[in-house]
């Protein structure tokens, strides 16, 4: 139990030292790098919550897909992030007391937050057991099952917004050079190389 | 959980649509832009075979029978039937309808027929939905691929700021749209309609929450149907999109989303009509008024149609507004009449051709009576229709939907609606004018294509004769309203 809990506040205490890192750093490399180690933190949170599946899913679509476009993104973008960045301090307490009134919304909503008669009644749950089968299972007993029909809709939407974006974005330009191999194959040596006569001090 | 293949079959004609849309898409890909043509015909085709596969599929007989599939997200009855059939028919004309102008405007690109063929299916899925969550995946299936083809004409501006014109409000009104499902959800525990309907049943009070939900649900379905106040994108972009584009815009998608507005208010929400009634009266008047009126000072023909489809959409909602069998039933004739009309309609445009290019302009219109006196006649009938003059098709359309707004005591709503008619007709008149009275200008081009003649033929016989024989039509709408509301 006791392992349990430290490894609980170690993974939260990481979360949350490199969530403030990813703002505060001044080269932006280093915050996505600190980013990744958020999400890996974070992943590891969800497999003391026994969800391992989300942990997995983290680790593989936010640190290995998400977290890497954001590396190449900001490597090839040159934008200068000090230029951004002016001013914080300036903007820092109204920031606080924005966040403050929000918190003291948050908590009284809870306070007073109250289920209906009728939710309980109607709320049904369409979970399987979670005694009987693992989290892992679970999910895809729901997607693939009982939600079959809404999980291929959603795909076939992935599929016209992939379409759209070839449609729209993918054109013959005027003006393009494009490698052809068998002309650069059939070049010979008299196209490409021409003599000159130079004259000493003429130049060509 | 075993899933059967018999628990598929009742989502046959979209299966078909979801596979030929992607074995289209791979034969467009390997047989490039040259194929376009092709690809169409063969997307009329599936369209047609999802058609008789819909028509064969067992059916649940009569009044109020229903099949529901994939665990209570999806369902099948005779008003989803008879929708689906004005659907696919909507579909299918505007892609015929489209080959001649993707030739002449050198558009010709095998992604049109296939994203036309996806944006049917999404309309299907809405068709369809029993499920907050299949409803807004229908919506957004339809909706992506109706942005696409509106910017399709990538190198004109106006194609393009209607795309993203479209895009960006529609995107504002899924939120909408989403934010009251949410809403809803939270307050009733449950997406599903037939849990809806059963909590809503007989209960004591309903909570503010879940009228707001309700609310914002319906306003996320008004922009998706044009209704005012949710209207101000339809005209520029009916404008702005390539006209066969905007013939597809102004039929099919208006028919899905009225059906399934139609089966939200009257399925899940059938007991609140005290709570949607006003609401539904209030964009009805709105937009006939709207249509009526803005339409006068448009002097470009795609404009023109845009305001008298909000104008018409104004009209079929008298018809929900009444949330009678009745008034169902009136909405499901207005719809096809509406349908036949407008396809007749943008047929004519489709024909306005001078010179090799393509005219919008009300002007151009002028001494097409002495030009072409046959063309003229047809846009006559269409125009007389759309106005609800009788003895043509749309008066009746009309008579209907007012018929059961009196007999549910909506008496304002009629007389507002009348008023509107008769402004409205102004301007559909004035086209007749300009048609047969105005100086001659350029002569449109002769040789009409073949299926445009033909799509002009037939919806001007259905349009001028439909007094004639109106019972077949009358019986199918009055077994699908029965359907939906036994």
């Amino acid at each position: 139990m006791i392992v349990h809990a430290l490894a609980f506040y170690l993974f939260a205490a990481v979360v949350v030292a490199s969530a403030v890192m990813v703002v505060m750093a001044r080269n932006p490399v280093h915050s996505v790098l600190f980013l990744i180690l958020a999400f890996f933190s974070a992943a590891g949170l969800f497999v003391l919550l026994g969800a391992e599946f989300l942990a997995m899913l983290l680790v593989v679509v936010y640190v290995g897909a998400v977290a890497v476009l954001f590396l190449f993104v900001v490597m090839m973008l040159d934008v200068n992030f000090a230029a951004l960045r002016e001013g914080v301090l300036d903007y820092l307490p109204y920031g606080l007391v924005v966040g403050l009134v929000m918190l003291v919304e948050l908590g009284m909503l809870y306070g007073a937050w109250v289920t209906g008669p009728e939710v309980a009644m109607m709320a049904t749950s369409p979970m399987p057991d979670i005694a009987q089968v693992s989290n892992t299972e679970a999910l895809g007993q729901l997607l693939y099952t009982k939600y079959i029909y809404l999980f291929q809709a959603a795909g076939m939407i992935l599929l016209v917004a992939m379409i759209g974006a070839i449609v729209l974005s993918n054109r013959q330009r005027d003006g393009v050079r494009r490698q052809v191999i068998a002309n650069q194959v059939a070049r010979t040596r008299k196209d490409a190389v021409e003599m000159k006569k130079v004259t000493p001090g003429g130049g060509i | 959980m075993t899933m059967a293949f018999a628990q598929f079959t009742p989502a046959l004609p979209e299966i078909i649509l979801a596979v030929a849309a992607m074995v289209l898409l791979m034969f467009g890909v390997f047989r490039g832009d040259g194929s376009t043509r092709s690809v169409t015909w063969m997307a009329v085709l599936s369209l047609v075979i999802a058609w008789f596969a819909l028509m064969s599929g067992d059916m649940p007989d009569g009044s109020g029978g229903k099949i529901v599939a994939f665990n209570g997200l999806f369902v099948n009855d005779g008003f989803g039937l008879f929708m689906k059939t004005l659907v696919l028919l909507a579909s299918s004309l505007a892609l015929i309808m489209s080959l001649g102008y993707m030739r002449t405007e050198n558009m010709e690109r095998f992604e049109f027929p296939v994203l036309i063929v996806l944006a049917t299916l999404g309309m299907l899925v809405m068709i369809s939905a029993n499920d907050l969550m299949s409803l807004y995946l229908g919506i957004e299936l339809q909706s992506l691929s109706l942005y696409i083809v509106a910017a399709f004409k990538r190198d004109s501006e106006k194609a393009t700021e209607a795309g993203l014109k479209y895009f960006v409000l529609g995107a504002l009104s899924s939120g909408m749209l989403l934010y009251g499902a949410s809403m809803i959800y939270g307050y009733a525990g449950s997406t599903n309609f037939d849990d809806l309907a059963k909590s809503f049943h007989g209960a004591e009070h309903i909570s503010v929450g879940l009228i707001v939900g309700m609310v914002f649900l319906f306003a996320g379905l008004a922009f998706k149907i044009s209704a005012v106040p949710f209207h101000m994108w339809t005209p520029d972009v009916y404008e702005g999109a390539p006209t066969p584009v905007t013939a597809f815009f102004a039929v099919a998608p208006k028919v899905a989303a009225l059906a399934l507005l139609a089966r939200v208010i009257m399925s899940p929400f059938g007991e609140l009509i005290d709570q949607w009634q006003q609401i539904i009266v209030v964009l009805s008047m709105a937009s006939m008024v709207l249509g009526a009126v803005a339409a006068v000072g448009q002097r470009n023909i795609k404009r023109l149609m845009a305001y008298s489809s909000i104008g018409h959409v104004g009209f079929a909602l008298v018809g929900l507004a009444s949330g009678t069998n009745e008034g169902v039933r009136g909405v499901l004739i207005y719809l096809i009449i509406y349908l036949v009309m407008n396809v007749g309609t943008f047929a004519v445009i489709l024909s306005m051709r001078v010179k090799d290019t393509m005219v919008e302009s009300i002007d151009d219109l002028a001494g097409l009576g002495r030009n072409q006196p046959l063309l003229a006649m047809a846009m006559a009938i269409f125009m007389f229709s759309l106005a609800g003059i009788p003895p043509m098709a749309g008066f009746f359309g009309k008579f209907y939907v007012f018929m059961a707004a009196i007999n549910s005591g909506l008496y304002a709503l009629a007389i507002v609606g009348v008023v509107a008619s008769v402004v409205g007709a102004f301007y559909y008149l004035r086209i007749i004018k300009i048609m047969y009275f105005d100086e001659p200008v350029e002569a449109f081009e002769k040789p009409l294509r073949t299926e445009m003649g033909a799509i002009m033929t037939v919806a001007g016989l259905f349009t001028l004769f439909f007094f004639v024989l109106p019972a077949p039509f009358l019986a199918a709408a009055q077994s699908a309203a029965q359907a939906l509301l036994p």
